[in-house]
């Protein structure tokens, strides 16, 4: 299945957790290299950029198209955020719309939410996201629920963004999968970017939505390269992404397992298996169209997610899926999670913690059946 | 050296002064000796007091260098007296009220009035002041009949919320807690309007979805009502934030009680406002009970507009019953905020007369005779004696204005309990700008549960 890789998004597949190669691939993301004098011409006219590059360019892009985009946060300003996402804008843009603040995460977050009511569209940067269980009050009592308790009167155009999920030994407290804490929030809507394509596109709708859109950046992610579409190409929020096409089993996974899952299936296809892979982006609303489609189609699915298991982003999917597919699947859903621990700091036990591509080929085997390889 | 600490002591008219002395000697001695070990010492040397060497190594031009401390903050002077100040230590008197009417409803002699009352602002407010009395006691009257589920009045309070009210444009963006119903009135929000929020029927501009005066208004820039204590605070940053860029000539207000101003978001609020420079005035009605909690509870600090200077902002007490002196300090403070685009805090002094809302019984927790003292000092008598006194206003004119005032409660109240509730698919909108798949599935199962069982849904909500 050698020509489907070529399908694949530009973006290199990480190695196991903690293997040099890992991080020698995720620090300098490069196509292979081919001898073809014509793929040399074609490259050199593509732009490729690193992931914090291209939500700059896109945060660039909306706050010149938009006067009342702005962004506020720690660091956020003169310094260029602590992931580089906000670098040298204040230059073009100023101050006041590149706004450092204090350090309480609860008051900005509810300095964002009067803001966005008094015709601004605040983007809200957590240095991490963690951070934001501070700002939980303002998300929940106020950002998800005023457009709602107000009759529609005043609308909360917030995009709240940072980096979330495990990094490398940054401990417990900077470890935090948010998504499973905000996914109950009525009034809010939350998306996951994986690739520098995606990530610049899906932001710059997300600025441009009037929902309060929670957008989880991961922190492994910031240096991976890829294509990036030009200044009026936008992501649809709630669509879902085939990341490859296959019969066998469709495999869920969003942010960064979505590479854990593609280096799984370097090996399966090697093995003789053909898994659909598909990346969630929209955590919710999830996107049952392209979910639905694909079970009918494969009948089997996974779920590989970085949350813990007890009440995770698969939790709620592998409940909308019994739910509504039950008679499409000819097993149950299968969820690959992490364990209900605190992230450890030590190396191997983190890398324990966390789903490595060896499980997801276990579970494809156990739900297709173990194959002679082709 | 020595002369020099003895005129600080003096400055301060501090009691302690003499021990203050006797530890600067000692202090002295001290870092005269360490100051010959180390050439890096921060403080002032003294150069004869204690009778030791002074240090070789400091010559008097370095010691004139390090008078002050320069740090990423800002720069302070050095001083080698110890002295803690706030706490036990305070030499500060509190903060003092300002006012303009005393209790019985005279004019004070020679009161500062930056910002005279004409008589159509001086009688607007007064009529509000009447309405809103009204409102407050047969809207109570409503709850304990049944006709609504809850309600808050403010009796003890009206001065504040409207004394302030008047003082603002229609363009300042206000942000208020729950017991600030004078403030929308004010702005124009009709008795009607409020029972109909009340009522939570299809004419309330929050479709039915909050509970009782949880008020919001887009027309008159009165933002809807969070239950949450304090969340506005940072909005209301937010919302001057919002107004500084669009360079409009506006502030934005936030009020809040005593109790809420311990919340985390008050300090983040006004520690963000100060630093950012936002146009906010931060106006606080301390009026001494948080449901139960006396504000002998609350803090140990100089109420709340004690705390104002410590986060760089300029702060006001002012009498909360006195309308004359609120309208005032509303209206200078929202000059220093719009002019010089900084935050400002006032801090409101009154007294909650009735109960903290319809849950509540305050006679368990208060005594009957200070409730009795705060009523001899009403703020609406206070104000309608000094309009009497101005010949704004007459007796003969005040009872046709309560009676107008009932007549018109009374009939809004049977209009907004007779008009139909919002239907049940407003549960399921304006969660989102447009519906998503889950929430319709969730919509369908609603509806399709209550056709069936149709004692499920209220009789008064259409079913559509």
């Amino acid at each position: 299945m050698a020509a489907a890789s070529c399908t694949l998004r530009s973006t290199p597949l990480p190695a196991a957790v903690g293997s040099p190669a890992a991080r020698s691939l995720l620090a300098a993301s490069t196509r292979p290299v081919r001898a073809n004098q014509r793929c040399l011409v074609v490259k050199a006219q593509k732009r490729e950029l690193m992931m914090w590059e291209a939500l700059r360019e896109g945060l660039d892009e909306e706050m010149e198209r938009d006067p009342t985009v702005c962004l506020m946060g720690e660091d956020v300003g003169h310094y260029g955020g602590s992931y580089k996402v906000s670098h040298g804008l204040y230059k073009k843009y100023g101050d006041m719309r590149l706004l450092d603040t204090p350090i309480c995460e609860n008051g900005f977050m509810g300095m964002g939410v009067g803001a966005a009511m008094t015709g601004l569209r605040p983007i809200v940067e957590g240095m991490n996201m963690g951070f934001l269980l501070l700002a939980f009050n303002q998300i929940s009592n106020n950002c998800g629920m005023l457009h709602y308790t107000s009759g529609g009167q005043f609308k909360v155009p917030m995009v709240i963004r940072g980096p979330g999920g495990v990094g490398r030994q940054l401990g417990a407290e900077h470890s935090q999968r948010l998504e499973s804490y905000f996914q109950s929030i009525p009034g809010v809507q939350l998306v996951a970017c994986s690739t520098a394509a995606n990530s610049k596109a899906l932001l710059k709708s997300a600025i441009r939505s009037d929902n309060p859109i929670i957008f989880f950046e991961h922190v492994l992610l910031y240096n991976v390269k890829g294509e990036v579409h030009g200044p009026d190409y936008c992501q649809c929020l709630e669509r879902a992404e085939l990341v490859r096409e296959g019969t066998d089993v469709t495999i869920f996974c969003y942010s960064r397992m979505r590479y854990v899952v593609m280096q799984a299936v370097a090996e399966l296809e090697k093995q003789g298996y053909n898994p659909e892979v598909v990346d969630l982006i929209s955590l919710k609303p999830f996107d049952m169209e392209t979910i639905s489609k694909s079970i009918k189609k494969t009948r089997k699915a996974i779920i590989v997610e970085e949350c813990m298991k007890t009440g995770g982003i698969g939790a709620s999917l592998s409940a909308v899926i019994h739910e509504s597919l039950f008679n499409e699947l000819d097993h149950e859903v299968l969820r690959l999670s992490s364990q209900d621990v605190p992230t450890s700091y030590a190396y191997e036990l983190e890398a324990a913690t966390i789903v490595q591509p060896e499980k997801v080929v276990a579970a494809v085997h156990k739900v297709c059946g173990v194959r002679v390889a082709a | 050296m020595l002369a020099a600490w003895r005129t600080v002591a003096q400055r301060r008219q501090c009691p302690r002064a003499p021990a203050l002395l006797a530890a600067a000697r000692h202090l002295a001695s001290q870092t005269a000796t360490a100051s010959a070990q180390s050439a890096s010492v921060a403080a002032e040397v003294p150069s004869s007091s204690s009778g030791s060497e002074p240090s070789a190594r400091l010559s008097s031009s370095s010691q004139q260098q390090e008078e002050r401390m320069d740090f990423p903050g800002g720069s302070v002077p050095f001083t080698a007296a110890m002295s803690f100040l706030g706490g036990t230590f305070s030499p500060r008197a509190p903060l003092p009220c300002y006012r303009t009417i005393d209790s019985a409803g005279l004019a004070i002699a020679d009161a500062d009035i930056p910002h005279e009352l004409d008589q159509e602002t001086a009688v607007k407010m007064y009529k509000t002041m009447v309405t809103l009395q009204t409102v407050d006691v047969i809207f109570y009257e409503a709850q304990r009949q049944g006709r609504f589920s809850f309600y808050m009045t403010s009796s003890g309070e009206e001065a504040t919320a409207i004394g302030s009210a008047a003082a603002l444009t229609n363009d300042d963006v206000i942000f208020s807690q729950y017991r600030e119903q004078g403030v929308i009135m004010y702005r124009g929000f009709s008795v009607q309007d409020m029972a109909h929020q009340c009522f939570g029927n299809i004419h309330e501009q929050g479709k039915g979805r909050q509970m009782p005066i949880h008020y919001g208004s887009k027309s008159l820039n009165f933002h809807t009502i969070s239950s949450t204590l304090a969340t506005q605070l940072p909005h209301a940053v937010g919302a001057a934030y919002a107004l500084k860029l669009q360079k409009r000539n506006a502030c934005a207000v936030a009020y809040f009680g005593e109790g809420a101003a311990s919340e985390g978001d008050f300090h983040a609020a006004l520690n963000f406002a100060a630093t950012l420079k936002a146009p906010v005035v931060f106006i606080c009605r301390n009026n001494g009970w948080a449901i139960s909690t006396p504000a002998t509870d609350q803090y140990r600090g100089d109420g709340i507009a004690g705390r104002g200077p410590g986060y760089g902002m300029a702060s006001l007490r002012v009498d909360g019953g006195d309308a004359r002196a609120v309208y005032n300090a509303t209206a200078a403070a929202r000059k220093i905020a719009v002019e010089q685009q900084v935050p400002v805090l006032v801090e409101a002094m009154s007294y909650r007369s009735g109960h903290h809302s319809t849950s509540d019984d305050s006679s368990r927790y208060r005594a009957a005779e200070e409730m009795r003292q705060w009523r001899a000092r009403d703020p609406v008598a206070r104000f309608q004696r000094w309009l009497v006194d101005q010949g704004w206003w007459s007796d003969a004119q005040d009872t046709s204005a309560r009676q107008e005032a009932r007549r018109d409660v009374i009939k809004a109240l049977e209009t907004a309990q007779k008009a139909p509730k919002p239907p049940l698919s407003a549960m399921f909108e304006d969660v989102y700008a447009r519906m998503p798949w889950h929430l319709e599935k969730q919509q369908a199962e609603v509806f399709a549960h209550v056709r069936t069982h149709p004692d499920a849904c209220p009789a008064d909500i259409p079913v559509k």
